[in-house]
């Protein structure tokens, strides 16, 4: 478990290129900058300036190293490194709120970006204009679209929403691909087809994730609840209601397993069975923080501001985990992943040493 | 001169139900759930005087049952949250944590669900017996629960 803190203030959102050797990332500002990784150290090697707010979302396209960023400003722009620079292009999202997250497809030749216009912009590349064009999914989306995740056949698009659901979308473009063969979420994928919708009701949907063959989709909501949904078995969610704050972000890491990490500090991982039983979570470090108050008080009584250890917060990150994305191994066989938070740091996990930290878990 | 000859009807419609960014919760049927059985829970009750304990946590569940979270009717619900206060107050301390350990995982947030509903209209003791009550779901339910008290949409 390493970690690494790059700031002050915030991370925002982050994204790894493809040798997990660079990483892009937000200070809660404008800008976007890239760290490269110098032995032990990272230094800053890039800032792409470009947005007039801030950047909501980031995403690094591995194979062809473009970089999409998109942001408060109601744009997003696409960045390719030209000469040992980063050119941004502009791509005209129309809409009339901020952008919120930002997700290349599998194949990356279209990127889907959430916003708080209640709608879902699905843009791709025309050659002809040499132009970013793009189309929306709006019905029957009610609020700001929190984050997204594309299926692997390039096609489906998953999106949790502050109206309470969770729902899957064709986002299928003519002009770029092929018609997709049937899944076990639908057939017919016509573009903006919705295939599934979770019963609302919960929370707003924080996070979405497709586990590596598609099959299953899971996300967590504001209620403290991560959901587990099977392709084809339509009706059976699984439910699992956690004993914390409600988790900001989850990834699988095996077809069987997810990650989830909660609102502060904690990262619970999750086991099931193949057959919809009871999940198990075990959770990693005791949290307990010390209110400011006590802070102060024990700055008056012994000139420190700390007490005895086992009142120190001994968790890896010292605030709210943000963002989750899988380093190595893909999410099938996950053996690393990072985590950025709002401490302004980054923890880099390993799967094995946590399975071993955890008694009763056994990573399926 | 127009107005004898057109209609006006228009001016009574109400445009705001109309409007395409309203938010509509879903409607989910809700008339068929009164509450718990009332005749049920008080006959577990007074079973209780007489030293069975496992009837506490009998009526701790009937109590609990058919909780009344979709319906509109208001005096359902009053009902239901006055009953349950009821059955909270009659148990001894040193019972508590056994009943919510008797519940599952389900029971426990519902359970939340009206010991913050009793708060809401204090009366007497039962706010103190009530803290006890929370104390005790707290620790099997996790902040979780108190979560999901909090953003549950269709509440007891």
């Amino acid at each position: 478990m390493a970690y690494h803190s790059f700031l002050l203030e915030p991370i925002s959102c982050h994204a790894w290129n493809k040798d997990r050797t660079q990483i892009a990332l937000c200070p809660n500002n404008h800008d976007v900058h890239i760290y490269k990784k110098d032995g032990a150290k990272w230094t800053k090697i890039h800032e792409l300036k470009e947005h007039n707010g801030q950047v909501t979302g980031i995403d690094w396209a591995t194979d062809s190293n473009r970089i999409v960023t998109c942001g408060a400003d109601r744009n997003a722009y696409v960045w390719t490194l030209k000469e040992g620079t980063w050119k941004p292009t502009l791509v005209i999202l129309r809409i009339n709120r901020a952008a919120r997250c930002v997700k290349w497809s599998p194949r990356e030749n279209k990127f889907a970006v959430g916003s708080g216009s209640r709608l879902i912009s699905i843009c791709y590349f025309e050659q002809e204009n040499d132009w970013w064009v793009c189309k929306h999914i709006k019905k029957p989306i009610r609020s700001t679209i929190l984050s997204l995740d594309w299926h692997p056949n390039n096609v489906l698009l998953a999106a949790g929403s502050c109206d309470f659901k969770c729902r899957v979308f064709s986002a299928y473009i003519k002009e770029v691909e092929e018609k997709p063969g049937p899944t076990p979420w639908g057939s017919k994928m016509p573009f903006g087809e919705m295939l599934l919708e979770s019963g609302g009701g919960g929370g707003w949907v924080h996070s979405v994730c497709f586990s590596h063959s598609g099959n299953r989709l899971a996300w967590t909501s504001h209620d403290s609840t991560v959901s587990v949904a099977e392709g084809g078995k339509t009706g059976t969610v699984i439910s699992l209601r956690s004993e914390t704050l409600p988790l900001l972000c989850v990834t699988f890491i095996t077809e069987n397993s997810l990650v989830a990490a909660v609102s502060i500090q904690d990262t619970a991982v999750l086991d099931s069975e193949p057959v919809h039983e009871s999940l198990d979570v075990p959770k990693q470090a005791a949290q307990k923080g010390i209110s400011a108050r006590e802070r102060f008080q024990n700055l008056d009584r012994r000139a420190s501001e700390t007490q005895s250890t086992d009142k120190d917060l001994n968790t890896l990150h010292k605030n709210s985990i943000s963002q989750i994305s899988v380093l190595e191994g893909g999410r099938n066989q996950c053996s690393r992943f990072c985590t950025t938070g709002m401490d302004g740091g980054m923890g880099i996990w390993d799967v094995k040493t946590l399975e071993s930290a955890m008694k009763n878990l056994k990573i399926v | 001169m127009s107005k004898s000859s057109m209609s006006d009807r228009f001016r009574k419609v109400d445009v705001d139900e109309y409007d395409e960014n309203k938010f509509v919760d879903e409607e989910d049927g809700g008339e068929n759930q009164g509450g718990p059985d009332e005749a049920e829970v008080d006959g577990l009750l007074r079973q209780y005087p007489s030293g069975r304990r496992g009837n506490m946590n009998a009526a701790l569940h009937a109590v609990l049952k058919n909780p009344p979270i979709n319906t509109k009717n208001q005096n359902a619900k009053e009902r239901a949250e006055l009953l349950v206060v009821k059955v909270l107050s009659s148990f001894k301390t040193s019972d508590i944590e056994k009943a919510v350990g008797s519940l599952d995982k389900a029971g426990v947030d519902l359970l939340m669900k009206y010991i913050y509903r009793g708060f809401e209209k204090p009366s007497d003791n039962s706010s103190a017996v009530l803290l006890q009550w929370h104390e005790k779901a707290l620790a099997v339910g996790g902040v979780g629960s108190i979560v999901r008290v909090l953003t549950a949409r269709k509440t007891v």
